[in-house]
């Protein structure tokens, strides 16, 4: 098997404007949204700076001329700006909850949809645990971002602003304070960022070692209570919990400090401007005590924004850094798929092949000519290698020079140890991979002129792990043919005999499997996956290592299902029980990427060659 | 929840300090506002500079005490609620460690692994929410209104007409939206397991052509997750604005209300100030006890797996046993031994077996899938306890010994074998952490395990990755044999370890299975030549014994042993 690479993620966008475009992209079908989320947010900071402004009139109405129909009148406007402010408030956080909502969605659905473009090799080379923190984290930290990161910065920058100007409008020399304490905040915010980003390194870091000892630990418990070795497990996890709860205190202390320093500063700042104002007034320089009371208020909605800010800031970051990840895998190239050639329903009239509309269990390859015109080939199942050449990673072959035929109705069996090439031959032939070296025809088509889905149509398979989904039994073995009847699948199911056990089921064929079928033995879930490969009907069958859960008598039971269902097929068997292999047409033995011996059993312990050291137990299949 | 709180331990100073500290500051930042009115209605209206520079210098201080005392409480929060969570994965991570395999088998893997992970930093935040804001808000919310009503008390109605409205609305909201996020949360993981799933079977998917029906469900669970998401946060996005509503509206009526007690002259002007600066922190405050509030509930399933795993019972326990009795030999019997999984009479997994196994001998179990092999040696480390009957270990009942001196003297390979990261030198130590490399070097030759070994570049060193990806499955299984050898059991149970192993090399790990002549050999196995040179031979079929006896015998008698004897060998 190909090596498995894990990539560590990056924490900092690398090109946040790319990726910032990106996103935009995304959002452009929600333009006119857009304009009214904006003009919510303007809307919901300015009526809060308003609202504040129209303190200084009412508190100096008070004060001095203490007019009542002025004062309600301030008031009425107050309420009218405060009105507007709420609506904002409300609009733009409704519209971008769809927008956020429906614009992950898409991004899931492509990230989804891409995944499955994608080429196998793609998945040899990245862990399951990457891919899928694209669609947890990665979306989630994105969708966060979309939903509250962007308005509030957009509202923090304007509030900030906008309380910047209406504080140097009451008063430019209050305003100083503002200034000074700014720098001070603006400091305190750099020092802890920095000393938090450093901590959460450190955490992430510790969980991670956390996390993969308790799976690891988790997955074997049972060896770990065989072995009583339950003492010596508990003293490493006791250091690594141990570690992980020094760093996460420290993390957690930069990111709970921070606010309220940031408050209290802010309140600090109150307290100078009450002081300062004091004086202003007693001196003369400010005449009215509404311009203290604004300005009081407004201080206090000064910092708020900016801890918003600072904070946001962060997770902004980490949520383009996501993105930009996305974006990379939907970058990833797709499967290439340069086949032309279609598979058909056919039937013969007069010696001609036609395409057919209903089913007639013929099938043909359609294949387009220059002209315009479509010529007709019957499939057979005729599969030859000429001198294949591959490897999954460059300067490493597998498969070295490998030629071997399979005439329609042939079973041909692989044998060879583990690494040897029996599955990659499989492979191969379903265009997993692509041989940069040699070729391997179909019919007498190289298969690559054949479109992927189709060629792979023609081929059913029964791997060496069987993947199960998650729904009721009938479904899965419905995967191998999407329109097939009840009596389909049970036929199907009696043939891999899996009937009987699944009448014994608690809902027979409505049983639902849970977890990778996980409620099932390794047996059963082999028969289910031959059933499902018999549903599906193909002229070709490719079995690997299909029955090496199932136990020797159960499996001479299903020899008769397995017989009928390989009859008249082109069937390739890999198998690690030479048993299964004996009764094939013609038997391969595979060794470091080779074919080293060829023929049907009896010829193959004629010649006293590896084979008939395997068969009689003088070598090893590891 | 009383075994959680336990669970703080000695962070418990850090977390009584954690809301002393947050009350402290909170009455400091409910101060600072009352003195403000007091600048501007003592100072300015008596023209004091002198007081006004006390008042403000008295201001500064509080300020910085509050944000002493703010720094302590992040402090404290974290050291409780970080803290608190160590313990608490520690008591899980411990229990665990105490399951039986009957416990074991009850949770799934990926279950438990959530629960030591995802649920913990849970419970933890919400501990840190809980010791910090349920302490701040409420107190800010008190305290703040009871400054009000100390500066003027007819305004302060104001507010008791507010709070319960805004109140009443918050809880409106949260409950209401509590039942749309769980159902969101669980579309949410269905459909993240369904990425899974065709993560792990991308080839079935690729093979059959599936992509197309597997967009087609992916985009339908994806939709539903999207509008089970704005079904559930148009709820939420409802607080803001409302909260804003309320707000407003007091600050308004406060004006209003206040403009004419200032007109009366009943009331300052600093004080009105003060009294607005009130509304936002009393308002605040209220919101943040809902967020609190609907975090906690969020945290409730949390809580609740957790301690499920607590409180699980732990179904095989060491009776009260001599501490020194240790299996004497490796003589094993079973009388009238009755066993289920479930617990269930009417449905045994293995029923009333009767079997003795003299010391020293090598026993070979056949049979087909489902016959209950494993289940039936399960019964002699104790791994499960007999319903009927019992089972004898050296002569005595496998309950009488400790659990301890019990699985020492009986080692058992198991079928889904497991190695773990670090070197192969570190995993075979887990038999023996005091085994000499010469034992473990012998132990790894009479596994058939050394030549390959040694073949590695770093021999006894080579790095397994993590659950022994580097090497192949015929080498696991090897290697877990050293790994069982090197406990020197009295009784060696190896079910369906060879499986990967070919025949020859098979045969030659048995043959040095037989120099140990003190040692029960069971071999569980599928095929016939791994059982066939046992002293006795056990088949058995739907949980019960179908035959007994040496390969000789039983070849020459019909039944199930003679019917795989044909199938393996003579085709």
């Amino acid at each position: 098997m190909p090596p498995v690479r894990s990539t560590k993620p990056v924490r900092k966008p690398k090109n946040a404007a790319k990726t910032i475009k990106r996103i935009l992209t995304y959002l452009l079908d929600y333009k006119v949204l857009l304009v009214f989320v904006a003009l919510g947010i303007i809307f919901s900071s300015v009526a809060a700076i308003a609202g504040n402004f129209l303190l200084k009139p009412v508190i100096n109405n008070l004060t001095t001329s203490r007019n009542m129909s002025k004062l309600i009148k301030t008031l009425i406007t107050m309420g009218v700006f405060y009105s507007l402010g709420i609506v904002g408030t409300y609009t733009y956080n409704r519209l971008m909850l769809t927008i956020s909502s429906g614009t992950l969605k898409k991004i899931r659905v492509d990230l989804f949809k891409h995944m499955q473009s994608l080429p196998i090799k793609y998945f040899d080379t990245h862990t399951h645990g990457e891919l899928m923190s694209r669609f947890t984290s990665d979306t989630d930290t994105l969708r966060e971002m979309l939903s509250h990161g962007i308005p509030n910065l957009f509202s923090s920058a304007i509030s900030v602003t906008g309380v910047f100007f209406a504080m140097l409008i009451l008063s430019p020399i209050l305003t100083v304070f503002v200034v000074l304490m700014l720098v001070i905040m603006l400091y305190v915010i750099k020092i802890i960022g920095a000393k938090s980003s450093v901590y959460f390194k450190a955490q992430q870091k510790a969980i991670g070692k956390a996390s993969g000892y308790i799976e690891e630990m988790i997955e074997g418990q049972k060896v770990v209570k065989v072995f009583c070795h339950e003492d010596k497990v508990k003293s490493d996890f006791d250091e690594i919990n141990e570690n992980l709860c020094k760093a996460a205190t420290s993390a957690h202390t930069c990111a709970n400090i921070l606010m309220p320093i940031m408050g209290n500063l802010s309140y600090m700042h109150y307290a100078l401007t009450a002081a300062a104002g004091a004086f202003l007034v007693i001196n003369g320089v400010i005449a009215d005590l509404g311009t203290i009371g604004s300005f009081l208020q407004f201080t206090r909605s000064f910092s708020q924004p900016i801890t918003q800010i600072s904070q946001q800031f962060n997770s902004v970051l980490s949520a383009l850094a996501g993105a930009e990840r996305i974006f990379e895998l939907l970058d990833e190239k797709c499967e290439e798929d340069n086949g032309t050639i279609t598979l058909v329903k056919a039937k013969k009239e007069n010696g001609r092949i036609l395409e057919s509309d209903t089913y007639t269990g013929e099938w043909a390859w359609k294949i387009p000519e220059k002209s315009g015109d479509f010529s007709y080939i019957m499939l057979k199942g005729d599969v030859r290698f000429h001198n294949v050449v591959f490897g999954y990673e460059e300067n490493k072959t597998v498969l070295n020079n490998v030629s071997l035929y399979a005439k329609p109705g042939q079973k041909i069996a692989f044998v060879g140890s583990t690494g040897a090439g029996k599955t990659t031959i499989t492979n191969l032939i379903n265009r997993f991979y692509d041989v940069p070296d040699g070729k391997i025809t179909y019919d007498g088509i190289n298969i690559n002129k054949i479109k992927k889905a189709d060629l792979r149509r023609s081929l059913a398979f029964v791997l060496q792990d069987t993947h199960l989904f998650t729904g009721t039994v009938k479904e899965n073995i419905r995967y191998g043919k999407l329109d097939a009847t009840d009596e389909e699948i049970i036929n199907a199911a009696k043939l891999a005999n899996a009937h009987s056990f699944i009448m014994h089921l608690p809902n027979g064929y409505d049983t639902v499997l849970t977890a990778d079928g996980a409620n099932l033995s390794q047996g059963q879930r082999q028969l289910l996956s031959i059933a499902r490969a018999a549903v599906a009907n193909p002229p070709v069958l490719v079995l690997d290592e299909a029955t090496s859960s199932i136990d020797t008598r159960t499996e001479s039971l299903i020899e008769k299902g397995m017989d009928s269902l390989m009859k008249g097929r082109t069937v390739f068997v890999i198998a690690h029980r030479l048993s299964t292999v004996r009764n094939s047409n013609a038997i391969m033995v595979l060794e470091n990427g080779e074919v080293i011996e060829r023929g049907d059993h009896n010829e193959l312990m004629a010649q006293k060659g590896k084979y008939y050291s395997l068969y009689t137990g003088a070598f090893e299949l590891s | 929840m009383k075994k959680l709180i336990k669970l703080i331990g000695e962070y418990k100073l850090a977390t009584v300090l954690t809301p002393l500290s947050v009350i402290l500051e909170v009455i400091l930042e409910i101060y600072i506002p009352f003195l403000m009115s007091k600048i501007i209605d003592i100072g300015i209206k008596n023209m004091d500079m002198v007081y006004v520079a006390k008042i403000g210098a008295l201001m500064i201080l509080m300020a910085l005490l509050a944000l002493l005392f703010g720094a302590l409480s992040g402090r404290f929060a974290s050291v409780a609620s970080m803290g608190f969570g160590k313990n608490v994965r520690k008591a899980l991570f411990y229990k665990i460690q105490d399951f039986s395999f009957a416990n074991i088998d009850k949770y799934s893997t990926p279950s438990l692994i959530t629960r030591l992970t995802t649920d913990i930093t849970t419970i933890q935040n919400a501990f840190m929410t809980v010791t910090r804001m349920l302490a701040r808000s409420p107190f800010m919310l008190v305290g703040a209104t009871i400054m009000a009503i100390k500066i003027n008390a007819q305004l302060a109605l104001v507010f008791i007409i507010a709070i319960p409205v805004l109140g009443a609305a918050l809880v409106i909201i949260s409950t209401k939206a509590f039942p749309r996020f769980k159902s969101m949360f669980k579309k949410y993981d269905a459909l993240n397991a369904s990425v899974q799933e065709n993560l792990t079977s991308v080839r079935v998917v690729k093979a059959y052509v599936r992509e197309e029906h597997e967009n087609e469900k992916f985009g339908i669970s994806a939709d539903n997750l999207r509008k089970a998401q704005v079904a559930a946060e148009r709820l939420i996005i409802c607080n803001m604005p409302f909260m804003q509503f309320v707000m407003y509206a007091c600050m308004i009526a406060i004006s209003y209300f206040g403009g004419n007690m200032i007109m009366a002259g009943s009331m300052d002007a600093g004080e009105l100030m003060s009294f607005i600066s009130y509304v936002s922190q009393i308002l605040m405050s209220l919101m943040m006890i809902s967020f609190a509030f609907v975090g906690l509930v969020m945290s409730r399933a949390s809580i609740a797996r957790i301690v499920e795993v607590l409180d699980e019972e732990i179904d095989i326990t060491d009776r009260e046993c001599d501490e020194n009795l240790t299996v004497k030999d490796g003589s094993v019997e079973f009388e009238n031994v009755s066993f289920s999984y479930s617990k269930n009479k009417d449905n045994y997994n293995v029923e009333n077996i009767n079997l003795k196994i003299k010391s020293g001998e090598t026993v070979g179990i056949i049979g087909s899938t489902g016959s209950a092999k494993t289940t039936l040696v399960s019964l002699i480390p104790r791994l499960y306890d007999v319903c009927e009957g019992r089972v004898l270990v050296g002569g005595y009942d496998v309950r009488d010994y400790k659990i301890k001196n019990l699985r020492d003297a009986v080692s058992m390979v198991l079928q889904k074998n497991v190695l773990f990261s670090g070197s192969i030198l570190e995993n075979l130590r887990w038999g023996d952490l005091d085994a000499t490399d010469k034992e473990i070097e012998n132990a790894c030759k009479d596994a058939c395990a050394h030549d390959f070994v040694t073949s590695f570049p770093d021999g006894y060193l080579t790095d397994l990755g993590q659950g022994g990806v580097n090497v192949s499955g015929g080498q696991k299984q090897r290697l877990t044999i050293a790994r069982a050898l090197l406990k020197k059991p009295k009784i060696l149970i190896l079910d369906d370890s060879t499986s990967a192993v070919d025949t020859n090399t098979d045969a030659k790990i048995r043959e040095a299975f037989k120099k140990q002549d003190d040692t029960t050999v069971i071999i569980i196995a599928q095929r016939i030549s791994s059982v066939c040179d046992a002293d006795k031979i056990i088949v058995l079929d739907d949980g019960k014994i179908a035959q007994i006896g040496t390969h000789d015998e039983l070849i020459n008698k019909d039944g199930i042993y003679k019917e795989l004897y044909t199938l393996q060998t003579n085709q």
